[in-house]
């Protein structure tokens, strides 16, 4: 932030009105409206729903998948930051078109793909009915479409940061005779704490308000296989709205946290994210 | 052949890795390609191969048909024209972020990221309240006999909730980095502020608009969660084509799902390459 803002006399002012208008429609009244209608018919009617076995078998699901996939990108981030940060080799940035890919997909065709691998018409469809193994309509679909969904955040928090601090750190500890685990516990990953960190929330705050490609592979079973999401859905459409808006609320709350905590990072460890942090 | 060898200098053997003093090459790549193999190269291929089993006949035959068009034009249209007006806005917030200080500036700039935190089933939701005919957007809407929820302005809407923060978080770090020593020349040689804008920052800001417009455009294409509760889903006119993937496999027509799915993704892809020329054929422009 340079400190470059300049007097602009007159329509100072009405941009700044409108800007504000803009965003207290598109995205106050939105965030508001949800605490609003969970509350509307008062506290008890809003905790009611809350203490239903459906809605806790939701939120412990919404849980457990984010438990096994956010670790898991966890490590793959640092995995694919360590090879393409470190090192120079061909076809370096079609790897990273790949590690993007889930970005650019639409949630629910990240949905789709496991359902054609593992559904009962799938390729492996087969193969798992004879064995007897679930995927879809089942927790571990869950995890896989969360997984592709959230993939790569940690990875895209890493990779420019890294690359932009160098190797002449960890190097140096090489020289001076650390070992390679020793080298990159005690160097590589203090210096990246605070990214690695910053990606995983991003990551989280995804994998536990996924809808779109966990709804594909659901099944939407209630109480088995309904995340906290799907549940919002199921609710919805049963017209039990305030049920639906009181789960909302959990997750606006879930959104809200997310954000302060990035934003606090954002300016206590602006130096030791990537360039690229904001988004 | 063999004179041409000679002659040519021992050719230094081209390798596929630079060599480095660091360990853990083979594991960190191997991790990577068989994690990249297994969740996004395995998957993706089921998505492009499997639409074939219809023939290329059949895979027309399921794109063609009227239902699925309609889908897939309601969700480019409707994404497209949502990116495009995200542009004026996104700009119109990141320069009020930027170039004025106004108490609450920090917190209005975090909540700006609030699309991209909040859960799309919430926001879905959250719009469907504001824009139904008893709602506070939805009411006089409704009075000056417009419809939102339930029609493809609903759609609209949700995906410019969506794509705000794209264009707005694209434009920002440019706008802070551009020097206003430029500006203020052109202000000092007697460019109206119209004339500052148009000719000195705009052309600037051109690449950055169009990579938050690009990136809107391809979240607003794919979208589910906000707009399905929003949409009404009548078929024809609001349904959207992640639906349709979603009714298509509740059919267990997985060929045709995943025919839309892929006709998205090509498509998406394409307009993303076509966004990108434009990028790079604006981008040598405008540098002072």
């Amino acid at each position: 932030m340079t400190g470059s803002r300049i007097r602009l006399p007159g329509l100072a002012p009405l941009f700044l009105a409108l800007a504000l208008a803009v965003l207290g429609v598109l995205i106050v009244l939105p965030l508001g409206v949800v605490f609003q209608q969970a509350l509307s018919k008062g506290l008890g009617a809003y905790l009611e729903p809350l203490r239903q076995p459906d809605a806790l078998a939701a939120i412990r699901l919404t849980l457990t998948v984010a438990a096994i996939s956010v670790p898991l990108n966890a490590v793959f981030g640092v995995a694919a930051a360590w090879a393409i940060a470190r090192f120079e080799f061909r076809g370096k940035s079609l790897l990273v078109t790949f590690i993007d890919l889930p970005f650019s997909m639409s949630p629910v065709v990240s949905g789709l793909v496991w359902v054609l691998l593992f559904g009962a018409q799938g390729w492996f469809g087969e193969i798992l009915l004879q064995h007897d193994v679930r995927i879809i309509f089942a927790t571990s679909g869950l995890v896989l479409a969360t997984v592709l969904v959230t993939l790569p955040f940690v990875a895209r928090e890493l990779i420019p940061l890294m690359q932009g601090q160098g190797s002449d750190e960890e190097a140096a500890a090489l020289t001076l005779g650390a070992g390679g685990w020793t080298t990159f516990w005690r160097v590589t990953l203090p210096n990246i704490r605070w990214a690695l960190l910053y990606g995983v929330l991003l990551c989280n705050a995804r994998a536990m308000g996924e809808f779109g490609a966990v709804s594909v592979v659901s099944g939407s079973i209630r109480g088995l296989t309904t995340t906290l999401p799907l549940h919002v859905e199921v609710l919805y459409n049963d017209y039990e709205f305030v049920g639906a808006f009181a789960a909302a609320s959990i997750l606006a709350g879930l959104g809200l946290v997310t954000l302060v905590l990035k934003t606090v990072l954002e300016w206590r460890h602006a130096g030791e994210l990537a360039a690229s942090r904001k988004h | 052949m063999t004179a041409a060898a000679a002659i040519a200098a021992p050719k230094p053997r081209r390798r596929w890795k630079e060599p480095s003093i660091l360990p853990g090459f083979p594991l960190a790549m191997g991790w990577t390609l068989t994690y990249l193999g297994l969740l996004v190269v395995l998957p993706l291929a089921a998505l492009v191969l499997r639409p074939w089993e219809l023939g290329a006949g059949g895979v027309w035959a399921a794109l063609t048909e009227p239902r699925v068009l309609a889908a897939l034009r309601l969700s480019f249209t409707t994404a497209a024209l949502a990116a495009l007006v995200n542009v004026p806005i996104g700009l119109l917030i990141a320069w009020t972020l930027t170039r004025y200080a106004f108490p609450g500036r920090r917190i209005v700039d975090a909540l700006v990221d609030l699309p991209f935190a909040l859960p799309t089933a919430v926001a879905g939701i959250a719009l469907t309240a504001i824009s139904a005919p008893t709602g506070v957007l939805g009411e006089p809407l409704a009075r000056l006999g417009i419809k939102a929820a339930y029609t493809p302005l609903g759609v609209f809407l949700a995906l410019v909730f969506i794509g705000l923060p794209f264009v707005v978080r694209s434009v920002q770090p440019v706008l802070q980095e551009l020097d206003v020593e430029v500006e203020e020349a052109a202000l000092t040689l007697g460019a109206t502020p119209l004339q500052r804008f148009w000719r000195v920052t705009l052309p600037v800001l051109t690449p950055a608009l169009l990579s938050g417009l690009s990136l809107a455009f391809a979240r607003g294409v794919g979208e589910y969660g906000s707009v399905i509760f929003i949409a009404g889903n009548m078929p024809m006119t609001s349904e959207i084509a992640p639906l349709l993937i979603v009714i298509k496999l509740e059919q267990y027509d997985y060929a045709g799902a995943a025919a839309i799915g892929l006709a998205m993704l090509v498509i998406s892809f394409g307009a993303l390459l076509a966004v990108n020329a434009a990028q790079m054929a604006t981008a040598g422009r405008g540098r002072a």
